[in-house]
């Protein structure tokens, strides 16, 4: 698509006329680099706009009745007044987390705390106080990951992007407490923009969980997207947490790069929300990568959940695994693209990709792409997907023993989800969101004024009415 | 290791099979100037004196083409290709009108020969009638009065405007409307010949129907169209033979068909595909741009495409069902080989719209040299296809390393009641297998054979018999040289 748009939306123009704006302020406290990156992505945007449906990676997801809200483009800055507990409040039980939060796009902490150093040298904050404070760092990594498809919302992210995380682990450093993002938009009607940079050094660990949420009913627009860099012999593990209001579109990416045998883990469940699109994409550039991405969707009523994950095999030696589950009520529509792409010469390569889904309305709808291209014979590729009600028979089993329709069908459906929730390995974090997805699946859980995990009681677990005896 | 070096010759042996059918037959062709305008459907239409209907059923088609692009989403490359250097129409010069089989050109029927189809010997021996199309026009049809004996109507496409016209007026452009791609405007603007089939209400086809198309003069290009309806009850299998001469440049082919079965009628659609694929070093070669699709219009109906596709540079066909009746049946069974570097993009679309509609997709991909090989297929349930079933298993295998295979499914479904599985798994020959097979005292190049054949067991199996020693031949010449 080389034609130069001729019309622009009211979200395009609201955002092209803030850079205008804006753009020359932004210049003075950060890097050229980036001030430079942000005009070429913006020259870009100008030619693309916004992806349409038009084209083949959003055939399935119509974003233009957002692009015609009357959304504000936000990129002020936001003053410290109150404790990120006042806003907002996320308390799981028996789980220890270093908080950091992005409100309405902006790092939200008070002044001293902009970005912190641990004594083993992880350095963890805002992105824009990283750029003043160790610009070599930021700059060697800003804006290099490889995404798999340019479109409108990249560029975008590129262009308008002011603040976001950032975190680097040094070498040999193995981060014992999970960081936890908070993002939280507490205001109506704005478009938001952030930008997160993760950097793991030569035989790290951090676990790192990543939580969308939302504090109230408005309307509102994430565009966000994540930059990971993982070092040889490096692990991460990468839980992402999407509990919106229906009002809210999300637009999540997340690009991984991952050296010689290091490790990743990612756990994308989305419970709640408007538009939800992740994209993950996962570069494997070092031998003897590992990968596991798993995710879990749980909808209803009108909402949209689309996830793109592309996986590339650069080199030889590497393994990767991708798990999505969804289950689908109402009028809600799913969407799951998965690609592997296996490079020439990248012999050894194992890639698996699975994708089930439970459809249990008339209206609900699910589109599934599971996607290989492979150039290189030595491989064990395979995909599967599968679509369908939940297993007549087993049902019938269950009610035969005197469990209830409605129970059996729950019970079902738990276990079908089961086999994602059972990959999360922080122990409280599990307990939490299985018991969040028991309570979706009976339509208790709904999004409250605060957190949802504050919601949940797990030491008052659910239990299911089954009557023990008659088994 | 010399076992490796030794397992890595024979792998190169077997691949580099060259191509039988190259020759080239001698006969008087009667030619359009090159290129494409509405002179030129005029003139076709005039040369094969058309109804008016039809002309303007081509210059809209026309019209609507020249609005149009090329489509750019398969994963094929290839230079553009320059429609106004084509000649759109090539027939063997008629002397006059042919009655028996000693009349057709001994030249041609030399030509049959060499494929290993003599008109002759399969009219008595396997009681197949066959219409060849040679170079756009359909030279004879055999069998006809065993046909004329049941009703059905088995001619070329030409005499069925003739002598059809209500018919094919009815029918044509049903399944495949001059809107749907690109190709297929092209098609529908230039066609030129191609086979029209009739099944009436109850009648059992008792002979196996068969077409072969040869694209034989140079720098011409194939249009053919086939039409085949089976009325209330009909049940039909039909074959379809490709082959073309070795030339240097691209030629092209575009082709549509077009399948209609209503209440409980069955067609079998059977196609071995052995386009000149080019040499081997990617010159010249065939451009196989087809549009293939059965409407299962009655309830019960039941459409099934098998085929096997060895040759083309490129292969663009996705042969698809659309389930419309309640209880209609849509089958999918393909063997693609690419080899040196061939090109395939090739899949199919099951739609399922009615209630209790079931498809099964078996694809077979075999990929060789430094060619790539893509399945990429559809699978949409509708909101009123109640029980809807559907699975779909699509295997690639590789031989050597510098070739790809890829899948691309697509499943889109709106109905809880539905049941839809997809499976692929992508890997070369294992170790184990041609092991097992050496150990047992059988060398390399005929494990490799036996393997790959296996490998395609379930969807030759499903060819109609001496079919399917053709296509097991063809995929021995295709891949293995003389491995059988």
């Amino acid at each position: 698509m080389n034609k130069t748009k001729q019309t622009y939306y009211p979200l395009e123009e609201a955002l092209i006329e803030e850079y205008g704006k804006k753009a020359a302020a932004w210049t003075e406290d950060e890097l050229p680099g980036i001030s430079k990156l942000r005009h070429e992505a913006m020259r870009e945007f100008r030619k693309t706009g916004f992806p349409g449906n038009k084209l083949e990676k959003w055939r399935s997801t119509d974003m233009e009745p957002v692009y015609q809200e009357p959304l504000s483009v936000f990129t002020d800055e936001i003053t410290y007044d109150k404790k990120i507990d006042e806003i907002f409040q996320c308390d799981v039980h028996g789980f220890q987390a270093r908080v950091l939060s992005l409100l309405n796009g902006s790092y939200y902490g008070p002044e001293e705390s902009q970005l912190t150093v641990s004594p083993e040298g992880v350095i963890a904050g805002s992105l824009l106080a990283a750029q003043r404070e160790y610009p070599e760092l930021v700059e060697q990594f800003y804006g290099k990951a490889k995404t798999a498809v340019a479109d409108g919302f990249k560029s975008a992210n590129k262009a308008m992007a002011r603040d976001g995380v950032f975190i680097y682990v040094p070498d040999g450093v193995e981060v014992k407490d999970t960081f936890q993002l908070i993002k939280i938009l507490n205001k109506k009607g704005l478009m938001v923009h952030t930008r997160n940079l993760i950097v793991l050094g030569k035989n790290t660990k951090l676990t790192f969980l990543h939580c969308d949420d939302s504090v109230n009913h408005h309307e509102g627009f994430i565009n966000t997207l994540s930059e990971v860099f993982i070092g040889e012999n490096s692990e991460l593990e990468l839980y992402k947490l999407q509990n919106l209001n229906d009002e809210t579109a999300l637009v999540n990416q997340t690009v991984v790069h991952q050296a010689a045998n290091s490790r990743l883990k990612v756990n994308v469940m989305t419970l709640n929300g408007g538009l939800v699109r992740n994209e993950i994409v996962d570069q494997m550039d070092g031998e003897g990568a590992w990968s596991d991405i798993n995710g879990l969707f749980l909808i209803d009523k009108e909402q949209h959940v689309d996830n793109q994950v592309y996986v590339y095999h650069n080199v030889p030696h590497c393994e990767s695994n991708q798990l999505f589950k969804g289950v689908l009520d109402e009028q809600s529509l799913g969407v799951f693209n998965g690609f592997v792409y296996v490079a020439p010469d990248a012999q050894k390569t194992n890639a698996f990709q699975q994708s089930s889904n439970i459809l249990l309305s008339r209206d609900a709808h699910i589109d599934t792409m599971p996607q290989l291209e492979i150039y290189a014979d030595d491989v064990k590729c395979s995909h599967g997907a599968t679509v369908g009600q939940l297993d007549s028979d087993a049902l019938f089993y269950l009610m035969q023993r005197g469990i209830s329709f409605e129970d059996a069908r729950m019970l079902l459906m738990y276990a079908f989800a089961d086999e994602v929730l059972g990959q999360i390995s922080i122990e409280p974090l599990r307990v939490n969101i299985e018991d969040m997805v028991k309570r979706r699946l009976r339509g208790e859980l709904s999004i409250c004024d605060r957190c949802v995990l504050h919601c949940s009681h797990p030491d008052k677990p659910i239990e299911f009415d089954i009557d023990l005896s008659k088994i | 290791m010399t076992d490796e070096k030794n397992e890595k010759q024979v792998l190169h042996e077997v691949t580099s099979g060259e191509y039988k059918y190259g020759f080239f037959t001698n006969i008087e062709a009667d030619q359009a100037p090159k290129g494409l305008s509405e002179d030129i459907i005029r003139f076709i239409s005039a040369k094969k004196n058309e109804p008016e209907w039809l002309l303007e059923f081509r210059l809209k088609a026309y019209r609507h083409w020249l609005t149009i692009e090329e489509p750019d989403w398969a994963l094929l490359h290839h230079p553009p290709i320059d429609y106004q250097d084509i000649i759109y129409y090539s027939a063997p010069k008629k002397k006059k009108e042919l009655s028996s089989l000693d009349e057709v050109d001994p030249e041609l029927l030399d030509t049959f020969n060499k494929l290993g189809i003599s008109l002759e010997e399969q009219k008595h021996l396997a009681g197949v009638a066959v219409d060849a199309v040679v170079d756009s026009v359909s030279v004879k049809t055999t069998f006809q009065d065993t046909l004329k004996k049941h009703d059905i109507i088995f001619c070329s496409f030409s005499e069925a405007v003739q002598d059809h016209p209500d018919l094919v007026k009815k029918y044509l452009g049903s399944v495949v409307p001059y809107t749907d791609n690109y190709f297929a405007a092209l098609n529908s603007a230039v066609f030129t010949d191609g086979s029209f089939c009739f099944i009436p209400k109850g009648v059992r086809c008792p002979i196996e129907l068969s077409t072969y198309f040869r694209i034989n003069a140079a720098n011409t290009g194939q249009f053919e169209r086939t039409l085949i309806v089976a009325e209330e009850g009909g049940y039909v299998s039909y074959l379809e033979g490709c082959t073309a001469p070795m030339r240097d440049e691209n030629q092209l082919h575009a082709a549509i068909v077009e399948l209609i079965a209503l209440d409980n009628a069955e067609i079998k659609y059977s196609t071995v595909q052995n386009w000149y694929p080019g040499d081997k070093n990617g010159k010249g070669g065939i451009y196989n741009f087809v549009t293939k699709r059965g409407l299962c219009k009655g309830n019960s109906s039941k459409i099934s495409w098998t085929q096997v596709e060895t040759g083309s540079a490129i292969t663009w066909k996705y042969p698809s069902c659309i389930l419309l009746g309640d209880n209609s049946v849509g089958e999918f069974y393909s063997v693609a080989v690419t080899n040196n570097f061939q090109q395939a993009d090739t899949g199919t679309k099951m739609q399922h719209l009615g209630k209790n509609t079931r498809s099964t997709i078996i694809s077979k991909g075999i990929s060789a040299g430094q060619s790539n090989n893509s399945y990429r297929g559809m699978v949409r349930v509708g909101k009123r296809a109640e029980n809807a079933r559907n699975f779909s298993q699509c295997d690639s295998l590789l031989l050597g390393d510098k070739c790809g295979a890829h899948t691309f499914p697509y499943i889109k479904t709106n109905n809880p009641t539905a049941i839809v599985e997809h499976e692929a798994t992508t890997s070369k020959i294992s170790d184990d297998q041609l092991f097992y097979c050496q150990q047992r005292g059988i060398d390399m190049e005929k494990s490799i054979g036996l393997i790959v054949n296996g490998y395609a067991k379930d969807v030759l199996n499903k060819l109609p018999m001496e079919f399917a020693v053709e296509a097991q031949k063809l995929l021995a010449i295709t891949l293995e040289g003389s491995v059988g």
